[in-house]
């Protein structure tokens, strides 16, 4: 019993700083909309920075102004990444900026690493708050007390700020509705910042108070990222009093989940996620969003199959692709049939994407799935390569009936953090589940047969299912069905005022995605001859956003062209430089902000006038 | 004048709306836009305060405005009042009339939350309602109140009666002929004739995103033809 009561303290303590980290993520996101991914990364920075500056700062003073300034140092690199980037892409697509603050993240963790070292880091204990207090007869550190403080302390300021002040109004006016604070004489740009830095020096702080209790290390920032999105989804996004409430119930889940169940205890917080929002769509303290900032019919070009003249470039193109085991060895092979299986990866995301509008932020559960089911099928059963395939597609597709069962009854941001809470769940079973997965060993072994196994074999093998993919989804965007799903992406009410189920198409939809991106995965399995749950982690699932992105979210299978380049430059970037994330991450920056439509939306853009339709100057603008 | 606007184009994505828009209002006058549903009065407003694509003219006390940014042609004194009244429904009546603050401008009625209060009594005995638990008529008066909060030397009414109890309607031309005393500037969108009128010196006619007439109220009054083919249901 008396131990239970230091556990609960514990996650008390732990849910101060998820707090801090999680509010700022839900303040920035109510304002300029913006998920930003790379909250994590400045709360690394925070914690990095506190480090160097309470090392160099002696006395109690040093260290709880090395700890505030650290917050306000990061806090203005956050103002100087709003108005250097973000300020010039508000008018993108909104993933777009998610895909900037990915490639920020990117940066951060290389940096990181060449300003502090890969070590973990070990900073001082808090002056004044080194000893241990004795609660019912165990010892609690003082500081996890004052951590138990803070949290109520801070929700009081944000409050206070929030209702007390003029900038406070301006902000929660500005989260219903952006357009009208502009109407009536605000300039946004100044709010935007001043909101972003405020967010950013939030998880700053969340990061240098962890100091005294934890080694700074440069994987904390994704390891925060998804719990802060769980917060603030169960929370309500936008919601700071929500933030609170679920930042209490992940922190004691995970305090409790250890001591019952450790095995699930991955599982646990995303499960409660998922239940919260089958319950409550938009969290516990959420509202429903307002309509996305841009409207996407305005942006959207009108869609048509490929011309005679396209027709005979896509054509030529396979030829050429077709032909590359007559030039390249096996190394070229295997990166052209990486490529290959990674185009059929974002394509089937950008068919729920582009013509659902709706996205998927863990897509590459059902590419992980797709790789397990083939695994398995050909190790345990003995299964031939064909059926080892279609092993792998079933078991996807089946996983995505399931998921996208629940997903499906939400939209939005709130969709695409249930999405990435199911592909989450299914990592840790993979993880986890060592006797039939192999856990973190995964399965290896898995070759095609001698008629596939050659390098070229193996590559046509390879283009001919993706292409084969691809074309399937294309005719898929055209058919009638492709025809109900943009209806619904268009306007879901009058979708269905016509009869068109909202649910079930999207249902259809992201089981079809799944099933696609299963056989991607089946196939990477043989071409690896291993699978790891990394096949199903997080950071597939953004590669495959950034992809689809890198395209052109507007475009019908701009995807490909992002998958072949986004892959190639991994690939390039992976084998010629130590810091393939600096660069990535700054190509990444670079490419938004110089595409901000994607490289083949934007190429479209170029066409010369007379080959446009009567257009407008440019797309609406939108705010 | 007080605004001119010429050669006034908007779209929306792909469809253009606004086809060489062109109208003006002096100073404290009050012109009424008028025209069927549709008829492209909405876009006129939003085009001029830069809500939606646009290009052309628009000279505001001199100074043109056809490509500055919305808040900048609020900040000049330009206040808008959107049809869709767009309330921030979880501020009180107070906070909205604070995000509307602008400081004083010379040449401008001075408005403070207490003179609207007197100017809307219903507002002042809801201050610290949230604006989402308003009725509709409730709704468009703290709309109105939110933009003279900015000080405005012109504003933009996008139909202010619609939708509303016809003794609220009366409230509301009382309240617009006493905004035209303080020598505020109007264009007001409107499709009921016989509101414009009540209120209005000058008239102009939309259709299909074109200006069809221009004149006074008598001049419109005396013109069955233009009632016939641009105004009647």
């Amino acid at each position: 019993m008396d131990f239970l009561v230091v556990q609960f303290l514990t996650g008390l303590a732990g849910a101060s700083s998820l707090f801090l980290v999680a509010s700022g993520l839900s303040i920035i996101f109510g304002v300029t909309r913006i998920v930003n991914f790379a909250h994590g990364a400045f709360y690394m920075l925070g914690a990095y920075a506190a480090y160097s500056l309470t090392e160099r700062w002696e006395g109690a003073l040093g260290f709880w102004g090395g700890i505030v300034a650290a917050a306000i140092g990061v806090a203005a690199v956050g103002a100087l990444v709003e108005v250097t980037l973000l300020r010039r892409i508000y008018r993108a697509p909104e993933l777009f900026q998610l895909l900037a603050t990915f490639g920020v993240t990117l940066v951060v963790q290389d940096l990181s690493i060449i300003l502090w070292g890969p070590e973990d880091l070990v900073g001082r204990r808090a002056p004044g708050f080194r000893s241990s207090i004795s609660i019912l007869g165990q010892q609690v550190p003082s500081y996890d007390l004052f951590l138990i403080a803070l949290g109520p302390l801070v929700l009081g300021l944000i409050w206070l700020l929030f209702h007390r002040t003029r900038f406070g109004v301006l902000v929660r006016a500005a989260t219903q509705d952006r357009d009208m604070v502009a109407a009536l004489g605000v300039n946004q740009r100044w709010l935007f910042t001043g909101v972003f830095a405020l967010g950013v020096f939030l998880a700053a702080l969340g990061g240098a108070l962890q100091l005294p209790r934890d080694a700074v290390s440069h994987t904390m920032d994704l390891r925060i990222i998804v719990e802060v999105f769980v917060v603030v989804v169960i929370g309500g996004l936008g919601s700071v009093a929500g933030a609170y409430v679920a930042a209490l119930i992940v922190a004691e889940l995970n305090a409790f989940g250890i001591l019952v169940l450790p095995q699930v205890s991955l599982v646990l917080v995303f499960a409660v996620m998922a239940i919260v929002l089958v319950v409550r769509p938009y969290g516990l303290f959420g509202r429903p969003e307002g309509p996305p900032r841009t409207g996407t019919a305005g942006l959207i070009r009108p869609w048509r199959p490929f011309s005679g003249g396209e027709r005979i470039a896509v054509a030529v193109g396979l030829v050429a692709a077709a032909a590359l085991p007559l030039v390249g060895g096996s190394y070229l092979l295997s990166v052209g049939a990486e490529i290959a299986i990674f185009c059929l990866f974002a394509a089937s995301l950008q068919l729920l994407m582009s013509a659902g509008g709706i996205a998927s932020f863990g897509h590459a559960a059902y590419f992980g799935l797709g790789s397990y089911g083939a695994a398995l099928a050909a190790k345990t059963l003995g299964w031939p390569l064909p059926a080892a395939l279609a092993a792998g597609a079933a078991l996807g597709t089946a996983g995505a009936a399931l998921f996208g069962w629940f997903c499906v009854r939400l939209s939005g941001v709130y969709f695409a953090m249930l999405t990435l809470a199911f592909a989450q769940i299914a990592w840790s079973i993979a993880f986890q589940w060592t006797s039939v997965t192999g856990g973190d060993n995964g399965i290896l072994g898995i070759w095609p047969p001698p008629w596939a196994g050659s390098p070229a074999a193996f590559y046509w093998i390879a283009l001919a299912l993706a292409a084969g993919g691809i074309a399937a989804l294309r005719v898929i965007a055209f058919s009638p069905f492709g025809y109900a799903l943009r209806a619904v992406r268009d306007s879901a009410l009058k979708a269905e005022a016509v009869g068109i189920s909202r649910r079930a198409v999207q249902w259809t939809a992201f089981v079809v995605a799944g099933g696609f991106a299963a056989l991607a995965g089946a196939l990477f399995a043989y071409l690896k001859g291993s699978v790891f749950p990394d096949n199903l982690a997080i950071p597939l699932s953004v590669d495959g956003l950034v992809m689809v992105l890198l395209g052109g979210v507007e475009t019908v299978t701009g995807a490909v062209v992002g998958a072949v380049l986004f892959r190639a430059l991994t690939i390039v970037l992976m084998s010629y430089t130590d810091y393939s994330k600096l660069v990535l991450g700054l190509l990444v920056v670079v490419l938004v902000v110089a595409f901000p439509k994607g490289v083949v939306g934007s190429l479209q853009g170029l066409r010369p006038p007379w080959r446009r339709a009567a257009a407008p100057p440019v797309a609406v603008p939108a705010r | 004048m007080k605004l001119a606007v010429s050669d006034l184009r908007a779209w929306y994505g792909p469809a253009q709306i606004l086809f060489d828009v062109a109208l003006d209002v002096g100073p404290g006058e009050v012109v009424a836009l008028l025209g069927r549903n549709g008829a492209g009065k909405s876009t006129t407003f939003k085009a001029i305060v830069g809500l939606v694509e646009r290009r052309g003219r628009v000279a505001f006390e001199g100074r043109d405005l056809g490509a500055a940014e919305t808040h900048a042609i609020a900040r000049a004194g330009l206040g808008y009042v959107p049809e869709e009244r767009r309330i921030f429904t979880e501020l009180t009546v107070a906070e909205n009339l604070e995000v509307g603050r602008q400081a004083p401008r010379p040449g401008a009625p001075t408005w403070e939350p207490e003179t609207l209060y007197r100017l809307f009594p219903n507002l002042s005995e809801m201050r610290n309602r949230p604006g989402g638990r308003m009725s509709g008529g409730e709704q468009q008066m703290l709309t109105i109140a939110r933009t003279l909060m900015g000080n405005p030397s012109l504003v933009l009414l996008d139909e202010p009666s619609e939708g509303l109890a016809p003794k609220i309607v009366e409230e509301m031309a009382t309240a617009i002929l006493a905004m035209k005393r303080e020598g505020l500037s109007l264009l007001i969108s409107e499709q009921n004739l016989h509101f414009a009128k009540l209120i209005s010196d000058r008239a102009v006619i939309l259709e299909r995103g074109r200006v069809r007439f221009a004149g006074t109220m008598a001049e419109l009054e005396a013109d069955e033809t233009v009632r016939d083919s641009f105004l009647a249901m």
